[in-house]
């Protein structure tokens, strides 16, 4: 039995990280949406550890915020403690990471979609996808409502298939015991998708009331009010702590006497786990040197006692997981209320993708979030934001928006995606980026805003105020390069204050600035601005001209990347009707289909020789010949 | 890629007295104006002019090569870019000290077929070309990296596999601090950088003054033919000079009567010495006496010891034989075509391992298997650094010079007090320049190291 149950512009699948930023953006870009998820109380929920940020994950968020996405925001409101990471590092590396409340951070989402214009949030579990003609056309509910799109947004998460795994227990299951999407995953398979299975894990929760805290370390959040979003103004200032303690030799002892009954160990998981988030067990075998591992020990919210215990990641059987826990100091009479646990889940291989994240294969099919070999809240969002603006704006008959490498880590990790596709849960590092120094935490708002504009997320008056902010950087660094400080008594104090050398005769207030331990601060008391500047705006004028060099480096490399990016390659190019490249590279260009030169000499087992081939044969306008031929 | 601006020496070597470096690019009369003096800067003279000048190195004020310079200004060039050609006669020395120069002050070692490339790409050369170039480009590329494979085994590769990975723990230990802010690794400090730094600085640069191919490169590999009277070295000298174009040189500070040749023995660069005293009076030993001779055959980097297959071992044989041990050296046992007197096991005896070639210089015979046995002597890195052909000499010379360079920027700046995150902006630089080396630069393997060298995770 089935029933038509409306018609739609854009329907989003699931209503986790990615699934919440895909219909908010897809509805506030201008199109209809619907949000599909099979349970409402799991709206944006928290699985694993109640956290969010931290490097280059927290440049993901400000991200998100500058185009117009919720996360920023919607953790501004929710935080239990906010800090700021590699603070004695330079402006690059810093990150803000806050803990979550998770039950508030997911009430706060579902009434700001709720309350969201042209977009409705509806329970229900999809079963399969309508597909007419390779375009998608619309989705069915096991229900039976039939619901008409011209776009579809898949973002299941770790829902499709999944399973559970806990000791020798297994069973079907999302997470946290949710309802699995099993259909779904085997309409995709039918479609002709290339899946793989991945696997993730979460460690016990405990009660705090059993907890003694005397044990461990405080970790607090930071004295100074933080927050995500360009745009928020209230600050949360009454935080909850963490607490760091360590597993001990008796905690190593008793896990490797129970690895026989660890499904890692037994061969029960088939799917490829994260290297860099194993398991307590993994830890243990892998890095039988290391005396010790910490520990943290997170609030869940507010409102609750329960404590996620980040470290301890594990799938042993419960019984094992009790004792485990009851090994490590202030956690020796704790009371475990949830075990953790490993769960298997279905991607797809995510080189089947574009960079909008549209499928290849199915014309109006958008992937985004974990199903695309991804972990984490954070990635998930950046995608999420993504697929659901590059929907909408295929909807509109508008154009797509794709970052590059050097405009946002969220073009870097879908670059990533798309053009070499991941063989384990791919987790945004800072390492991954090229160009670290111009991707930084403090800038996302420049590097972005304007784009968010652009396709409708920013309002008019949110960007006129960017671009009054925009505009006081420019004035104050044009006005340090032509300031001269003079050497003055006053000078000299002001540098032994900085423990800087004195000034030997006057110097200019930009290349003063240079000097690492001068502050904007010190070079505003001797050549003070005109008028007050905001905070945000000295921090990026000092960060600007102190790391001029660096960062003028870093853009005339990523100047020879655009050169590049713009050499573009027709969607439809026949590599293997292309003499000279290599049977390797015409392999992997067919499956990967890249859209530019850049983007064809990312691609693994394309060398440089190959590269060259293409540009020769683009020269010449062979390759329009070529497309037209094939 | 056609950004940037390429140099490379455009005459091949050992053919030709007149060696010329071409640069090509938009950066081109930058490059050029650091090195050249002359009555006015390139980049103020007409184009199409070829000017008188003198080329020195920046860094030192040295006058390297006194040169004619043509400017052709883009589009009407080969390349339809910017070029600058520096005419040196000066032979192979000067040559390779210009190019390395350029190089030093910003232009970047052309690979092989990319001036071609060029004037391909900017639509200089029709379609009826594009097969041809492909195939140049494909074939040698394939063939650097055949080289690159080859000296994967080598001895200056596996240096400097031990740089990287000491390059690459630093930055790894630099990345977990970065990306586990909290996780209970010790905090790299910039003393730590610093010392590691210097280092690797010390050892590149150990690489690039000790470095025998840096050497060969800008000399060739020193040879020298030995043999008693009449045995055919003049017929050995001459065929190899015959079928390799020699160039003659008068090496500047050496007496005059040791005159040297350059020979290109398939692909590897052949100074052979006391060529002018071979034709002369053909025994070195009876011209310079025993002790210079002796002096000769130790400061060569290769022997060349000519037997006559049709007479008997004799004592003045046996003395050679003494004069070369422990060097790298081919026996040759010439005349084949008269009767056998020679006894070919007892060469072997003495040859204690070196390679016996037969020939016969006057049928033209067995000259092949010398030069194949030359050639692998050099590539199969029984010599040390000999692993090198002429052009990843000079890419590698490049590189290191760069990674030099990087570490230095990122000394200085652990120097100047910058955040350990802007230091090792450089530091991984380095350790990817290094990588070109060897071609392996892939930033997966950073990740790899992250996680195998941390035991990381929630």
């Amino acid at each position: 039995m089935s029933y038509h149950g409306g018609d739609f512009d854009v329907i989003v699948i699931g209503a986790g990280h990615s699934g919440v930023e895909a219909g908010l953006a897809s509805a506030r870009a201008g199109a209809n949406t619907l949000m599909l998820t099979l349970n409402l109380d799991a709206v944006a929920f928290m699985p694993c550890n109640p956290s969010v940020g931290g490097p280059a994950k927290g440049i993901v968020v400000r991200e998100i915020d500058a185009l117009g996405g919720e996360m920023a925001r919607n953790i501004d409101k929710t935080h239990i403690q906010m800090r700021m990471l590699n603070t004695a590092k330079g402006p690059a590396v810093r990150a803000l990471r806050a803990q979550a409340d998770k039950f508030l951070y997911q009430q706060e989402m579902k009434e700001t979609i709720e309350k969201t214009e042209n977009l409705l949030l509806r329970q229900g579990m999809v079963e399969s996808l309508v597909i007419e003609d390779d375009k998608v056309k619309g989705v069915v509910t096991q229900t039976g409502a039939v619901y008409n799109a011209k776009a579809v947004i898949v973002t299941t998460g770790t829902y499709l298939r999944g399973k559970v795994i806990l000791g020798e227990l297994s069973y079907e299951s999302g997470p946290n015991n949710m309802q699995p999407s099993v259909n779904l995953s085997y309409d995709l398979q039918k479609l002709g998708f290339k899946m793989e299975r991945f696997k993730t894990g979460t460690p016990p929760r405990v009660n705090s009331r059993t907890i003694d805290y005397s044990k461990t370390e405080i970790q607090p959040g930071d004295d100074v009010p933080r927050a995500f979003s360009y745009e928020t103004t209230k600050f949360i200032t009454d935080q909850l702590p963490c607490w760091l303690t360590y597993t001990n030799e008796d905690t190593h002892t008793f896990i490797n006497d129970n690895l026989s009954r660890s499904p890692m160990y037994s061969g029960m998981i088939e799917g490829t786990g994260p290297r860099y988030c194993p398991s307590i067990e993994d830890k243990i075998v892998r890095f039988s040197d290391k005396p010790r591992h910490q520990i943290f020990l997170e609030p869940e919210g507010r409102n609750t006692q329960e404590v996620y215990v980040q470290g301890l990641s594990t799938s042993l059987p419960e019984d094992v997981q009790h004792n485990i826990l009851r090994t490590i100091p202030g956690l020796e009479h704790v009371q475990m209320m949830r075990p953790g646990y490993a769960i298997e889940y279905d991607a797809i291989v995510p080189t089947q993708l574009w960079p909008t994240l549209e499928t290849k294969m199915i014309d109006g099919l958008f992937t985004a979030g974990q199903i695309n070999g991804t972990s984490g809240y954070e990635e998930a969002a950046g995608q999420g934001l993504m697929a659901g603006i590059n929907a909408a704006m295929k909807v509109l008959g508008k154009e797509p928006l794709i970052l590059d490498r050097s405009e946002a880590y969220i073009g870097v990790m879908i670059d990533d995606l798309v053009t070499k596709g991941t063989e384990e849960p791919y987790r945004l590092l800072t390492s991954r980026a090229e160009y670290r120094l111009l991707l930084r935490h403090d800038n996302a708002d420049l590097r972005l805003t304007e784009k968010g504009h652009e396709i409708g997320l920013i309002s008019d008056e949110r960007f006129a105020r960017f671009e009054k902010k925009k505009a006081e950087i420019a004035e104050e660094i044009q006005r340090l390069d032509k300031t001269t400080i003079k050497a003055s008594p006053e000078a000299e104090k002001v540098m032994e204050a900085a423990s800087s050398s004195p000034l030997k005769e006057a110097m200019n207030a930009a290349v003063l600035l240079k000097r690492p331990e001068v502050t904007y601060a010190a070079i505003d008391a001797l050549a003070p601005a005109e008028k007050e500047l905001d905070a945000d705006v000295k921090e990026q004028v000092e960060i600007q001209v102190k790391y001029k060099g660096y960062i003028a480096k870093q853009l005339e490399q990523v100047g020879k990347l655009k050169k590049m990016e713009n050499k573009k390659l027709p969607e439809d190019l026949d590599y293997h009707a292309i003499k000279g490249l290599a049977i390797e590279a015409r392999e992997k260009l067919s499956e990967v289909r890249p859209l530019s030169v850049a983007q064809a000499s990312r691609v693994s087992g394309v060398n440089p020789a190959d590269v060259s081939v293409l540009l020769v044969y683009m020269e010449q306008g062979r390759l329009q010949k070529v497309a037209a031929e094939g | 890629m056609e950004t940037d601006t390429i140099a490379a020496i455009s005459t091949p070597m050992g053919e030709g007295a007149i060696g010329i470096v071409r640069i090509s690019g938009p950066a081109a009369f930058q490059v050029a104006d650091q090195l050249y003096t002359g009555k006015k800067a390139l980049a103020e003279v007409d184009t199409h002019t070829i000017n008188y000048g003198h080329i020195q190195d920046p860094a030192s004020g040295e006058t390297v090569e006194e040169a004619m310079v043509s400017v052709l200004r883009a589009p009407r060039t080969y390349t339809k870019e910017d070029i600058i050609e520096i005419n040196c006669h000066g032979g192979l020395t000067s040559v390779n000290r210009v190019l390395q120069l350029a190089l030093r002050y910003g232009a970047r070692l052309a690979e092989p077929g990319e001036f071609t490339k060029r004037a391909f790409l900017n639509g200089r050369i029709d379609l009826s070309q594009a097969e041809a170039v492909m195939d140049l480009i494909r074939a040698k590329t394939d063939q650097a990296m055949n080289v690159a494979m080859n000296q994967v085994e080598g001895k200056l590769s596996s240096r400097i596999q031990t740089l990287r990975q000491k390059l690459l723990e630093t930055v790894a230990s630099v990345e977990v601090n970065i990306d586990y802010p909290e996780y209970d690794a010790e905090e790299v400090t910039l003393e730590m950088i610093r010392e590691k730094g210097t280092e690797v600085e010390q050892a590149i640069e150990e690489l690039l003054t000790t470095a025998h191919q840096g050497k060969i490169l800008r000399e060739g590999l020193s040879t020298v033919i030995l043999g008693r009277p009449n045995v055919g070295k003049s017929s050995l000298l001459n065929n190899l000079v015959h079928e390799n174009k020699a160039i003659v040189t008068d090496i500047p500070g050496t007496t005059r009567d040791v005159v040297e040749e350059y020979v290109n023995i398939r692909g590897v660069p052949l100074r052979l010495l006391d060529t002018a005293g071979i034709r002369e009076t053909e025994d070195i030993v009876e011209r310079l006496g025993v002790e210079r001779s002796r002096k000769v055959v130790k400061d060569a980097e290769l022997a060349l010891l000519v037997l006559n297959y049709n007479e008997a071992i004799t004592e003045a044989d046996e003395e050679l034989f003494k004069l070369i041990q422990d060097q790298d050296t081919i026996i040759i046992v010439n005349k084949t075509d008269l009767a056998p007197e020679i006894s070919l096991d007892q060469v072997k005896e003495l040859a204690n391992g070196n390679p016996v070639i037969t020939t016969s210089l006057l049928k033209d015979e067995g000259v092949d298997d010398l030069e194949e046995a030359i050639r692998e002597l050099f590539f199969a890195g029984e010599m040390e650094g000999g692993d090198l052909s002429y052009v990843s000499n000079s890419r590698h010379i490049a590189l290191l010079e760069q990674a030099k360079r990087s570490v230095q920027e990122a000394l200085s700046a652990a120097e100047g007090g910058m955040p350990i995150d802007m230091v090792q902006i450089d530091i991984t630089r380095a350790w990817e320049v290094l990588g070109e080396v060897i071609g392996d630069s892939v930033q997966e393997s950073l990740i790899d190291q992250l996680f195998s060298q941390f035991c990381l995770g929630k």
